[in-house]
């Protein structure tokens, strides 16, 4: 998926020590009522432990994807260095070996720069140094960083999905959302932090909202198909990026460059600790996903989008107004990527360029898909994401080993999450009856 | 072929689907399997096509042990099946459909496919059993008879010698129904062994050599149609005695409810299908629209809930002209049981309790403003299982995994759980068993008895005489007559629904045969 992450300032420090803990937090909490894979055996009602049961149960799939991700991974890494063969014939146990290491040091740097390193965290805690112990927690920061506007295009896209919606524009829907927030961000003089940064918030999401907003309505009222409005919505917004960020008194002055002018720090979401990059972001993040929950499967509006998603002529029977659902649905998917790119701008960049996504909009359908579109897993799956992204860099310096890689273990977990089929073949695992990807599947009927 | 199933048990997660069924199919023998949706018919047949293995037991076929792992091996074997849902590309023609799969070819490498080699094959096929199928006519233009007998030449193109018939009359209308019955005779004489899975108890009598019944995935007993009535296979299906006939008081029809005057209505297609249609329907009284599908019975319906645009004419339900839409239609006391249940009745992803609140979420007890109330979304869908004798494990199941007599009682329940001035029905108990078909007819006339004005439309002639206080038939868009079904013969409303009316009933009159004719609109 795209390019690897924006400028990583922070080196993570060397030794790697490969022991790469499970990234499956199993979340045992109730699950949103009957709308989660409630395939409860039948003969009696489905219990608290059934509903846990069944939440772990839709945790293998996307696990097992990931190991399997990272194994071919492995073979990539091993078959990338061309004197490999030529190696393994002349002496095969030394050129194993060498390859098992260079494997384990991709992914204990991958590791240690997405999550930390032990040695380091031990170290600092010992010295007792402030400094030194939020510098330790700098790959977290990193991965917390690179994980918020994932979290919201991930959002976007899923809420789409929920509603049979294949909303491809998230990546446009989040330049117009930071070509907004930027706005509001460096125009306003004078503002407290906490009218500013709402303030700016709000502009932001009227921006995604907007290119949301297009494609929902031209498919309510023509029926034309969202994924080629949307499609072509990101041509239209990249291009309005480039374009206003030359019209003057949005670019910077004395700048010949496509850059806009720098936002005032009122606007700037504050870091969560002192001395790291994450910020605020990641919370208002974790923030939209309670809210799109509780849209989805608490409110009257939510259970219209899924009724639609799942069901339109049954939902047309029953009163919903298809028409409105789409307007609606399409257009809080754009205002979630909107927020991504404020995310960008007002905590991180501090000002627009052209490179501020590097295919954010894209990872999220990506996202999305692995969460079966369910906001729980969202926050899962693009913290996952966010940890490939920030480890990415510090293993290319450690290792050599490009970022490249890391696009590739992206796509491979999409790939295995894609085609549970392909991912239960190789395990062996016995057909559930309810794969949790049918909302996905909805959102490919035209 | 002699085809044996012996000890057949077949386990799932949590359900035993078949039990130790044994069931001998004798060569040229018409087999009917008769059972409730869930009773095992379906598994069973998966397990004679190779689509599940048995846990348990073994396939015989002229007494040696076979073991088909995918259908083609089943296939290969010489075992046909003709689903409910046909398996036909529409674009493609009859003879490319029936090839498909096993083509034909010539030329040096086999590369060319052999169309014309095909193509006499099936005509020989189609003659020697009085078929009457265009070899080269487009599937998507064929009617649904006919597209059934394409599926039966499939099978037969196939080499197959015992044919499963997967609830064939379920889509055909009456008088296609005795054109397969001929065919089936046909096939029977020529030595074909046939499996006829069907809910129709006087169809089973009427054409079955033996008779075996399913319940609870356990064979129930064998039978021939000499030694069964219809109220035996009955109870034999449903464990205890079933009432085919509905019992109802003399209707005690009070004020105009549904008041249609001269309502015109275009299909999908542009064609005008409604054709100035004049109805009433009286609280306390059961209209039944009768009528061979497409005749406009079921844009009838779409227009009075506001599915379908309105061309020309006007629609009053309790004296007033509502908007049409199906939210305000249904705000007027209007209750609706689709025709299509899985489309258009209820979400199959979504649960139970779900469903049942599919068209009154947005009001209390079930919303707070913009918030769904879950706990009382719950409880109610708890009684209402209850009520509506729902089989379910809990009301979080998603409805798509039900059977579709339980998936008709979920819908059932949430369009006569509120109170309600119109109840439209459209074929209530299509594909169901004689249990539920029971239950819903009783609910049916419950609702009459309230007061309600019910509107059923069926193709069904049963369910017609059984329901209906009057008879509206539609032919061709118009409602060709309104008859009392206590004198009405189902011999005179067949030839009204096959739109020989005035022929017809000069006939019938000369003939004595019609003792009531109420003429209206015509």
């Amino acid at each position: 998926m795209s390019e690897p992450t924006p400028p990583q300032a922070t080196p993570a420090t060397p030794p790697p020590p490969p022991a790469p803990a499970k990234p499956a937090p199993a979340s045992a909490q109730r699950a949103p009522a009957p709308a989660a894979p409630a395939s409860a055996s039948p003969g009696e009602p489905a219990s608290l432990g059934q509903r846990i049961r069944g939440g772990a149960r839709g945790l293998i799939l996307p696990v097992l994807a990931i190991f399997s991700a990272l194994v071919i991974g492995a073979i990539v890494i091993v078959l990338s260095d061309i004197t490999f063969f030529d190696r393994l014939r002349a002496d095969p146990g030394t050129a194993l070996g060498a390859a098992l290491d260079e494997v384990l040091g991709a992914y204990g740097a991958l590791f240690t720069g997405s999550l930390g390193n032990p040695g380091t965290y031990a170290a600092a805690f010992a010295s007792g140094d402030l400094e030194q112990i939020t510098r330790a927690f700098t790959p977290i920061s990193e991965t917390l960083l690179a994980a918020t506007p994932l979290l919201f295009t991930g959002l976007a896209v899923a809420l789409g999905f929920q509603c049979g919606l294949f909303n491809i524009g998230a990546e446009g829907q989040l330049y117009l959302g930071a070509i907004f927030g930027t706005f509001v961000g460096f125009a306003f003089t004078g503002l407290p932090w906490f009218v500013h940064i709402p303030l700016a918030i709000g502009a932001g999401f009227l921006g995604g909202a907007l290119w949301g907003f297009i494609p929902g309505l031209l498919k309510a009222r023509t029926g034309a198909h969202e994924v080629i409005v949307t499609i072509m919505l990101n041509y239209i917004a990249f291009n309005l990026v480039n374009f206003i960020l030359k019209v003057p008194g949005y670019q910077r002055e004395g700048r010949s460059d496509p850059i806009s002018k720098v936002t005032i720090d009122s606007s700037w979401y504050p870091p969560l600790v002192e001395g790291l990059r994450a910020n605020w972001g990641f919370i208002l993040g974790l923030v939209a996903a309670l809210l799109v929950s509780w849209l989805l499967f608490r409110s009257t509006r939510g259970f219209e989008f899924r009724a639609v998603g799942l069901n339109p002529t049954a939902a047309r029977y029953a009163g919903m107004s298809i028409a409105t659902t789409t307007i609606v649905a399409m257009t809080l998917s754009g205002g979630l990527a909107g927020l991504a790119g404020t995310s960008i701008v007002l905590g991180v960049t501090h000002t627009l360029t052209f490179g501020i996504s590097a295919g954010f909009g894209f990872d999220g359908i990506a996202i999305a898909l692995m969460a079966s579109s369910k906001p729980r897993g969202i926050i899962f799956a693009s913290l996952l994401f966010g940890a490939l992204r920030a480890g990415a860099t510090p293993m290319q310096s450690i290792t050599g080993i490009p970022i490249d890689l890391v696009v590739v273990i992206q796509a491979l977990v999409i790939m295995f999450v894609a085609a549970p089929a392909l991912v239960r073949g190789i395990y062996r695992i016995r057909v559930p009856e309810a794969t949790g990807l049918e909302t996905f599947s909805q959102g490919w009927r035209a | 072929m002699k085809l044996e199933l012996r000890g057949i048990t077949k386990r799932f997660p949590g359900v035993i689907a078949n039990r130790d069924v044994n069931l001998t199919i004798e060569p040229g023998e018409i087999h009917a399997l008769l059972g409730e949706n869930g009773a095992g018919k379906t598994t069973l047949m998966n397990v004679l096509f190779g689509l599940y293995q048995p846990d348990e037991g073994e396939i015989l076929i002229d007494d040696k042990p076979v073991r088909f792992h995918d259908p083609g091996e089943a296939i290969a074997a010489g075992i046909g099946m003709v689903h409910q849902h046909f398996m036909l590309v529409p674009v493609f023609s009859v003879t490319e459909n029936v090839m498909l799969g096993v083509e034909s070819t010539r030329g040096p490498l086999q590369q060319r496919l052999d169309g014309p080699a095909a193509r006499r094959r099936i005509v020989e096929i189609s003659e020697s059993h009085n078929l009457h199928v265009d070899p080269d006519a487009l599937v998507e233009d064929l009617p649904v008879g006919v597209r059934q007998r394409v599926e039966i030449i499939k099978t037969l193109y196939r080499h197959s010698d015992l044919m499963v018939l997967d609830e064939p009359t379920a889509v055909l209308t009456p008088q296609e129904d005795e054109e397969l019955f001929e065919i089936m005779r046909s096939l029977k004489a020529s030595g074909t062994s046939i499996v006829f899975i069907t809910h129709k108890l006087n169809e089973v009598l009427e054409i079955a050599d033996r008779i075996t019944v399913l319940r609870g995935g356990r064979v129930i007993g064998t039978t021939t149609p000499a030694e069964a009535t219809e109220e035996s296979l009955a109870a034999m299906m449903v464990g205890r005695p079933v009432s085919l006939i509905v019992e109802k008081d003399e209707a005690k029809p009070k004020d105009v409810v549904l008041e249609i005057d001269d309502l015109v209505v275009k299909d999908d297609r542009g064609h005008i299908t409604v054709d100035g249609v004049d109805l009433e329907v009286r609280a306390g009284e059961i209209v039944a629209v009768a009528g061979v599908q497409g005749n406009g019975q079921t844009e009838l319906v779409e227009a009075i809930t506001g599915m379908r645009p309105v061309l020309a004419g006007t629609i009053k339900i309790a004296g007033d002209v509502v908007r049409l839409t199906p939210r305000s239609v249904l705000e007027a006391g209007v209750a609706h049981v689709p025709e299509d249940r899985l489309e258009d009745g209820c979400v199959p992803g979504f649960s139970i309790a779900e469903n049942l609140v599919l068209n009154t979420y947005y009001r209390p007890p079930y919303s707070h403003g913009v918030q769904l109330d879950r706990d009382a979304i719950e409880a109610s869908a708890a009684g209402l299982i209850k009520d509506f004798d729902v089989r379910t494990p809990s009301v979080f199941n998603r409805i798509g995994n039900l059977s579709g007599g339980n998936q008709q009682k979920v819908i059932i329940a949430r369009e006569f759980s509120r109170p309600v001035k119109l109840l439209i029905a459209a074929q209530p108990t299509r594909g169901l068993d004689v249990g539920s078909i029971e239950y819903i007819h009783k609910r049916i006339v419950a609702k009459r008895d309230e007061g309600a004005a019910v509107l059923i439309v069926s193709t069904e002639l049963d369910e017609v005489f059984a329901l209906a206080d009057r008879i509206a038939v539609m032919y061709q868009g118009k409602v060709v007559d309104i008859l009392d079904p206590e004198t009405a013969t189902p011999q005179q409303l067949g030839l009204l629904m096959g739109g020989s009316r005035p022929v017809s009933i000069a006939e019938a009159e000369a003939a004595g045969e019609l003792t009531h004719v109420v003429t209206t609109d015509v």
